[in-house]
C-alpha cells in the first residue's frame, strides 16, 4: 500500500520570521499569521526541538523575546506576576518573600537543566502544556490565573481550564499567554514538592504538590496538585478531603497518598504502566506529605 | 588522577604524562569530519525505511528530483551493479546471503534501513528533498524476538543464519555425577555504544592521481580501505582513508556502514566531493546495535560449589542483516564466558538470529559483557543454592596462578585462547581488602536492619586484548632531532598519540611531546590494524618498541664512530648521545644530538659510508595469542522501596593491566567503561514497539548517565601479571571498565531487595525493580 | 519571507556579517557560515549540550536558537575562552585532571562550566555538579571533568581572594 516516509529530520522547515517590539505588535502578527500557521516563540526550549523534528512547521515564527513589558516579574495586590518572557531561571533565588517564593526556588531545580532554564520561560512551559511539566503542577495547585492576549482582547483563564489534555491548552491559536498569576501565600503556608523522573532534568514519571497551613493542630486549606501522571495536572479532590481537618501524621498522609493514587486516570506507556503510574503517585504525594511537616513532631 | 607535570629525565613509560592530543581539543581546533569542508562539496541525505518489515514496491523520486538544490537522487536500481557489503574478516559462506545491501531492493528489514540517497548542495535542502521522497511498500509480519521458532529471512534462507557450536570435556557425564544443578533463563537488553559524535564520512575524488580520500575513517582505516577498493574494483593504493580527530568509537563507529561507500560512489560520479553528517535520531536506529541476547544456562556443581559443568544455549539478536563482523560476536560470547574459573566440561550452542531490527554488531567487550552477566549469575545462584557465601564459591573455582598459561580448549577471531599469565586470587583479596569487604558487609547488615534496601555484588572476569597476528611501525629522526612515527592505528579518543609516543620516547631516549605520532593516515603506511579489541597498546606499542630499538642502534652505532666510542658506552638522554660515565659539560664527555646524527645519515653525507642513509627503521611486531588481563569488580546499591530506582553508592573497578603506559589513561578508560557499563545495567536500551517500531529514538528515550548518575568510582590498577608475550608486559585496558558491570549491579540489586538470583534481565529499570519488590511483597 | 536574511552575529568581539535563512540554526551558522567548527553537533535536539556557548553571559544550547536570534548579542565560543596564548583555567585543568578523551563533548562543557562560573561565582559544590550534569559524555565517565571543573574553580576562587 502507497506511504511516505515518516519525519526523520533534525533541520526545521522553512518559516518567515518576525521580532515585534510591542505587545500591540505582537498580538496583531499573531492575529494575522495564526491562520496560516503562525506561532509564537519565546523561549524556544520546547518548541525548538519539536520544529527540529518537523513535528511542527509553522510558517511563521513570532518571537517575542523583544517585547516590551513581557519581562514583568512583579507582585501587586497579593498576586505576583509573571510576564511571557519571564526565564525559569529568574525563580532560582526567591523573587518574592515567604512560601511562594521558596516554593518557586525550590521546584525550579526539577525543571531541566541549567542552560535550558537560562532561555526557557514559565509562561512557555505553560503554554506548551506537557502533563510533565513542573509549573504546570504549580499553577494547577494554585489556582493560577492565565491571561490571554489576542486580537479579540484580553481574558483570564483559570488554570483548572487551562490546562486540557497533553500538549493542549485553552489558547486559541491567536492568543499569546501574556502574564501568569500566582497568588502570594500566606506567611504561615506549608509546602513539600516531590518528583520521580528517571535521571534529574528528565521528564516528570509523577510528581506531586502540597500546600496547607496548620491552624489549632489541624490541616486547613489543603491543595494536593498532581503531575506527570495524567493527561494534564490537576488537584485531587479526594485526597484534599482526607487531609481537611486532620491533625498532620504519618497514617493521614498515606490515605491521602492512596486515594490520590486511585484517583487518576493514569497516563500509560510501554515504560509506565497503569501500576507502576499509581505506585509512583502514592509514592511522591506521601513525600510531598512527610516535607510539608518536615520537622514536625506527630500530632 | 591527575597529570604528573614533571617526570623525572628520560623516563615516561608508566607515568601519568599530559596528553599531546589535549591542547587542539581544548581550544576548539580539532578536526571531526563535520569541521572539514571542500569547495562545491554536496551534502547526501539518506532516505529511511519507515517499516520494519515490508515488500518494497516502488520508490518515488521524481519530486525530490527536481526540488531545489537537488543533484542526484539514487536508489538501488541506481548502483544495482554493486554488491552487499562484505564482512571484514573471512566468513563462512553461510552468512553471506545475509549481508546488507547498500540500498534496500526488493525487502525493506528494519526502521531505518537505508532506501535513497539524496544529494544536494546544502543540507537543509537536502532534507527538504528527502521528505517529498514516497516509498511505497507492503508491510509483512516483523519478526521482533531472536529465541522463537525461527522463520524465512528469503526463499530457501532461515532467520536462524548460522547456529555455533563449542565446548571440551564430558559434560554429560558431569551433569549425571553433580551434587546439584541450577538452571537459569538470563537477558541482556539491547544496547550499543553511542559516541557522542554521530558518523559522518566526507569523500574528495583527485582526478590528478585518480585518488578517491575519505575523512572521518576510524578504527580500522586499512581494512576499510581494502574494502572499498574491493568493492569498487580499484586498486587498494587508489583508495586513501584519512582520520582525523574522533568522538568517540567504543567498537560502533568505523565499520563500514552503506553510507560510507556511498559518498564515495557520489564523489567518483557526481564529480564534486560528498560530505554525510549523520544525525542522532538516524544514528539510534541505523549504527550498530549489540548486546542483545537470551540464555538459557545451567551449571553442574559439587557440595562445594566447585563448578563440574556449565552448558549453555543462547539466543542473539543480531537484527536484520549481518554487517562487517560476521559471527564475531557469538564467537566471543562462547569463547570467554568462562570467565576466570576453571569448568572443567563446557558445552556452548549460539543461535545467530536475524530480526527486523537495527543490525547488531560489536560493542565495548562485545560477548563479554553478556557473558560475564550468564557466568557471575550462574555462581550466585550457586552460593545461594548451596548457602555458601558469594567469594568463597568464586575463590574455590578461580584459575591458580601456578596454572598459567592455561589453555581452554576454545578458539576466537583465529586464535587459541590461552591465558598468558594471571593471578586471580591476589587481585581478589587486593579489591576485598580495598573496599574493606568484612566491615562492609557488617554495615550493610546494619543498615538492612534499620529498613534500608542495600546490598553489595561482587564480578570476576578475564577479558581479552593484543589480537595480532602482526603490526609494523616507522620511526625516523630529523634533522632538528624531531621524532616522526608513523603508525597504521587509530585514535578514537583513548589516548592512541600519547601512549605510543611514551613507548618510543622512552626507547629511543628522547621526550615524548618530540614525537609526532602519524595514524589513520593510510597512504603514509602499507598496513595497519587501526585500534580496537584493545590491541593497539600490544601490538602497535610492540612495534614502535621494535622500530624504537631499531633506531636507537643506529644512532649509537653511528655516534660511537663519531666519538670514538664503543655502543656500549653510550647512551641517549632526551634526544642526545652521551657518554654514560662522562656526562656532558663543559669538562666533562663528548656528545652528539641526534639531529645531528640524521644529518650525518643524509643520503649525501660524507660520513655516510656504505650505510643505509637515513636515521629511520621499521619495526614488527609479532602475536599468536591475545593478552588476558582480568579484573573484579565490586558495587554496593541502595535501592529505592517505592520507586524500584537504584542507586549506586560506591564502585570499585581493579583492574590488572599487565603493564601501565600511562596510568592516567589507564584510569579514564576504566572509569568511562563502568559508567557504560552501568548506563546498560540499569538505563540504556533500544525498545521496539509490537510493529518493529523503534521507541528509543532521541537521547530523551536513549537514557544515558549524567555526571549526577554516577557513583564514587574507585580504581585499583595492578601489575602484578605483566604478558609474557611482548617485552613490555602490555596486555591493555580499553574494554575492562565495562565488561562485568551487568553482572556486579545484578548481584547488588538481589542483596538489596533480599531476593537472591531475582534480576534476570538488564537493564533494571525503575519499573522493572518496582515489580520485582511488588512480587515479594505479595507473597 | 522564508529566504535568506542578513545577519550580523558577534562572536568572540568580532562581527561576521552572513546571509541565511530564518531556519538556520545559531550552531549551523556559527559552524559553517562563521566557519568556527569549535562547537560541536552532537544531537540537534537539545539534550547533550554539545552545542553550549555563551550568548550574552549565559551558557545556552546553540542547536535551540536560530541565527536571526542572535543579532545584537554577545556570542562566546571555545575559540575565545583563551586570551591569546594565555589558556583558561578551565582549559589548563581538563588538561591537568584528564578530563578529555575524544574531545567532542569537550568545548560544551567548557563553556557551560565558563559561564556558570562567570554568572555564580559563589556557586556550591552540589550545584556545580547539577551543572555539569547538563551535558552528556560518553568517553570520560565524567569523573575527569567535575574534578578538572572543580580545581579550575578552586583556582579561580584564589585567584579572585588575591585581589
Amino acid at each position: 500500500m502507497p506511504g511516505s516516509t515518516r519525519e526523520t529530520s533534525v533541520k526545521p522547515a522553512p518559516f518567515a520570521y518576525q521580532r515585534p517590539a510591542t505587545i500591540e505588535d505582537a498580538v496583531r502578527l499573531l492575529g494575522e499569521l495564526a491562520p496560516h500557521e503562525g506561532r509564537v516563540l519565546a523561549g524556544g526550549q520546547s518548541l525548538v526541538p519539536i520544529m527540529a523534528f518537523r513535528l511542527a512547521r509553522p510558517a511563521y515564527l513570532i518571537d517575542i523575546n523583544a517585547v516590551a513589558g513581557l519581562d514583568r516579574l512583579f507582585v501587586r495586590d497579593g498576586v505576583l506576576r509573571i510576564g511571557a518572557r519571564v526565564r525559569h531561571a529568574a525563580f532560582h533565588r526567591p523573587v518574592v518573600d515567604g512560601p511562594l517564593g521558596a516554593m518557586l526556588a525550590q521546584v525550579v531545580r526539577h525543571v531541566a537543566h541549567y542552560p535550558i532554564r537560562l532561555r526557557g520561560t514559565l509562561c512557555g512551559s505553560l503554554a506548551h502544556a506537557d502533563p510533565a511539566a513542573e509549573w504546570g503542577v504549580v499553577a494547577a495547585t494554585l489556582d493560577a490565573e492565565l491571561v490571554a492576549v489576542g486580537a479579540r482582547g484580553e481574558r483570564r483563564v483559570a488554570a483548572s481550564d487551562f490546562f486540557r489534555g497533553p500538549m493542549e491548552t485553552a489558547l486559541a491559536s491567536d492568543e499569546l499567554l501574556a502574564e501568569a498569576r500566582l497568588p502570594v501565600l500566606p506567611d504561615d503556608t506549608r509546602f513539600g514538592f516531590a518528583e520521580f523522573s528517571r535521571r534529574a532534568g528528565d521528564y516528570a514519571l509523577a510528581m506531586a504538590l502540597a500546600v496547607l497551613r496548620i491552624e489549632a493542630g489541624t490541616i486547613a486549606a489543603p491543595r494536593l496538585g498532581l503531575g506527570g501522571a495524567e493527561a494534564a495536572p490537576r488537584r485531587i479532590a479526594a485526597a484534599e478531603g482526607l487531609l481537611r481537618g486532620e491533625a498532620p501524621g504519618e497514617a493521614v498522609f498515606r490515605a491521602a497518598a492512596e486515594a490520590a493514587a486511585a484517583a487518576i486516570d493514569p497516563l500509560e506507556d510501554p515504560e509506565t504502566d497503569a501500576q507502576y503510574r499509581r505506585e509512583l503517585v502514592e509514592a511522591m504525594v506521601f513525600r510531598a506529605l512527610t516535607q510539608v511537616c518536615a520537622g514536625e513532631a506527630e500530632a | 588522577m591527575s597529570t604528573d607535570l614533571h617526570p623525572p629525565q628520560g623516563r615516561v613509560l608508566g607515568r601519568s604524562v599530559a596528553r599531546l592530543e589535549d591542547p587542539p581539543l581544548v581550544t576548539g581546533r580539532g578536526r571531526f569530519v563535520g569541521d572539514i569542508s571542500f569547495p562545491r562539496q554536496l551534502h547526501m541525505r539518506m532516505v529511511r525505511s519507515p517499516y520494519a518489515h515490508a515488500e518494497l514496491r516502488a520508490v518515488d523520486v521524481a519530486v525530490a528530483r527536481a526540488a531545489p538544490g537537488i543533484v542526484a537522487v539514487w536508489t538501488a536500481a541506481d548502483i544495482a551493479d554493486l554488491p552487499p557489503i562484505d564482512f571484514r574478516d573471512p566468513a563462512g559462506e553461510a552468512l553471506r546471503p545475509y549481508r546488507q545491501p547498500l540500498l534496500a531492493r526488493d525487502r525493506l528489514r528494519y526502521v531505518g534501513e537505508p532506501v535513497a540517497a539524496v544529494f544536494a548542495t546544502d543540507a537543509y535542502l537536502a532534507e527538504d528533498a528527502a521528505d517529498l521522497v514516497t516509498v511505497e511498500a507492503e508491510e509483512l509480519p516483523p519478526i521482533l524476538d531472536a529465541a522463537g521458532a525461527p522463520s524465512s529471512f528469503a526463499a530457501g534462507l532461515s532467520t536462524e543464519a548460522l547456529v555455533l557450536r563449542a565446548g571440551y570435556g564430558e559434560v554429560e557425564a558431569a551433569f549425571a555425577a553433580a551434587h546439584a544443578v541450577i538452571a537459569l533463563d538470563l537477558e541482556i537488553g539491547r544496547h550499543s555504544g553511542v559516541p557522542l559524535e554521530t558518523r559522518g564520512a566526507l569523500a574528495h575524488y583527485d582526478a590528478t592521481r585518480d585518488v578517491i580520500e575519505l575523512y572521518g575513517a576510524a578504527k580500522v582505516p586499512h581494512r576499510n580501505r581494502d574494502a572499498l577498493a574491493r568493492m569498487f574494483g580499484r586498486s587498494a593504493a587508489s583508495v586513501v582513508l584519512k582520520e582525523g580527530s574522533t568522538g568517540g568509537g567504543f567498537g560502533i563507529r568505523g565499520e563500514l556502514y552503506p553510507e560510507d561507500f556511498l559518498v564515495c560512489l557520489a564523489a567518483l560520479r557526481l564529480a564534486r566531493p560528498v560530505k554525510w553528517i549523520e544525525d542522532r535520531r538516524e544514528h539510534l536506529m541505523a549504527a550498530n546495535h549489540s548486546r542483545q541476547q537470551r540464555h538459557r544456562a545451567r551449571v553442574a556443581v559439587d557440595a562445594e560449589g566447585v563448578v563440574l559443568a556449565l552448558e549453555d544455549e543462547f539466543f542473539l539478536d543480531q537484527g536484520a542483516y549481518v554487517r562487517t563482523h560476521g559471527a564475531r560476536v557469538p564467537e566471543m560470547t562462547m569463547a570467554m564466558l568462562p570467565g576466570p574459573y576453571r569448568i572443567p566440561a563446557y558445552r556452548i550452542t549460539g543461535h545467530f538470529r536475524l530480526t527486523n531490527k537495527t543490525p547488531a554488531a560489536t560493542y565495548r567487550a562485545p560477548g563479554r559483557y553478556e557473558g560475564s552477566f550468564v557466568r557471575e549469575r550462574l555462581l550466585d545462584a550457586v552460593a545461594d543454592r548451596l548457602g555458601l557465601d558469594r567469594v568463597t564459591v568464586r575463590r574455590r573455582n578461580l584459575i591458580g596462578a601456578a596454572e598459567m598459561p592455561f589453555t581452554r580448549s576454545l578458539s576466537a577471531l583465529g586464535t587459541d585462547i590461552v591465558y598468558d599469565s594471571g593471578d586471580y586470587a591476589l587481585l581478589l583479596d587486593k579489591a576485598l581488602a580495598r573496599i574493606g569487604w568484612e566491615k562492609l558487609q557488617g554495615e550493610l547488615k546494619r543498615r538492612r536492619g534499620k529498613g534500608e534496601l542495600i546490598g553489595a555484588g561482587i564480578g570476576i572476569f578475564v577479558d581479552k586484548g593484543g589480537l595480532g597476528p602482526l603490526d609494523g611501525t616507522r620511526i625516523s629522526v630529523d634533522a632538528t632531532g624531531s621524532v616522526e612515527l608513523v603508525t597504521g592505528g587509530s585514535n578514537v579518543g583513548q589516548g592512541f598519540v600519547t601512549a605510543m609516543a611514551q613507548i618510543c620516547a622512552d626507547t629511543l631516549g628522547v621526550d615524548y611531546r618530540r614525537v609526532r605520532v602519524v595514524y589513520g593516515q593510510t597512504d603514509r603506511i602499507q598496513y595497519g590494524i587501526g585500534a580496537h579489541a584493545s590491541r593497539a597498546s600490544v601490538m602497535t606499542g610492540g612495534a614502535t618498541h621494535a622500530a624504537a630499538l631499531k633506531v636507537r642502534a643506529k644512532a649509537l652505532e653511528m655516534a660511537a664512530a663519531l666519538l670514538q666510542a664503543g655502543p656500549d658506552e653510550l647512551d641517549i638522554v632526551d634526544g642526545v648521545v652521551v657518554h654514560r660515565d662522562r656526562p656532558p659539560g663543559p669538562l666533562g664527555g663528548p656528545s652528539i644530538a641526534l639531529g645531528e646524527i640524521a644529518r650525518h645519515l643524509a643520503p649525501d653525507s660524507p660520513l655516510l659510508g656504505e650505510r643505509d642513509p637515513g636515521l629511520s627503521a621499521e619495526g614488527w611486531f609479532r602475536a599468536d595469542h591475545m593478552t588476558y588481563p582480568y579484573g573484579v569488580q565490586i558495587a554496593v546499591v541502595r535501592v529505592d522501596r517505592d520507586t524500584g530506582e537504584v542507586t549506586v553508592e560506591r564502585y570499585l573497578c581493579a583492574y590488572d593491566v599487565g603493564r601501565s603506559i600511562n596510568p592516567m589513561l589507564v584510569e579514564g578508560q576504566l572509569v568511562g567503561g563502568v559508567v557504560q557499563g552501568l548506563g546498560g545495567a540499569l538505563s540504556e536500551e533500544f525498545r521496539y514497539d509490537e510493529r518493529g517500531e523503534p521507541l528509543s529514538v532521541t537521547l530523551a528515550d536513549y537514557r544515558m548517565p549524567t555526571a549526577r548518575d554516577i557513583p564514587p568510582i574507585e580504581i585499583l590498577i595492578t601489575e602484578d601479571a605483566p604478558s609474557p608475550l611482548n617485552p613490555l608486559g602490555i596486555k591493555s585496558a580499553g574494554e575492562g571498565g565495562i565488561t562485568p558491570v551487568g553482572a556486579v549491579i545484578a548481584a547488588a540489586i538481589d542483596e538489596a531487595i533480599g531476593i537472591p538470583g531475582a534480576v534476570r534481565r538488564l537493564p533494571m529499570t525503575p519499573q522493572r525493580v518496582k515489580a520485582l519488590l511488588r512480587a515479594k511483597a505479595d507473597l | 519571507m522564508t529566504g535568506p536574511v542578513d545577519v550580523t552575529l558577534t562572536i568572540n568581539g568580532r562581527s561576521h556579517a552572513i546571509r541565511v535563512e530564518p531556519r538556520r540554526t545559531l550552531l549551523d551558522a556559527i559552524r559553517d557560515e562563521c566557519g568556527l567548527t569549535g562547537t560541536h553537533m552532537g544531537c540537534e535536539h537539545g539534550v547533550c549540550g554539545a552545542c553550549t556557548v555563551l550568548v550574552d553571559g549565559d551558557p545556552v544550547r546553540a542547536c535551540l536558537m536560530f541565527a536571526v536570534q542572535a543579532e545584537g548579542s554577545n556570542v562566546r565560543t571555545v575559540e575565545g575562552l583563551a586570551q591569546g596564548d594565555a589558556l583558561h583555567a578551565l582549559q589548563r585543568a581538563f588538561m591537568a585532571h584528564h578530563g578529555v578523551q575524544c574531545g567532542f563533548c569537550t568545548p560544551g562543557f567548557l563553556m557551560l562550566a565558563a559561564g556558570a562560573l562567570e554568572r555564580e561565582p559563589d556557586i556550591g559544590d552540589a550545584e556545580l555538579l547539577e551543572v555539569l550534569s547538563s551535558n552528556l559524555c560518553r568517553c570520560t565517565g565524567y569523573q575527569g571533568i567535575v574534578a578538572a571543573v572543580r580545581a579550575a574553580l578552586a583556582e579561580l576562587r584564589e585567584a579572585g581572594n588575591e585581589h
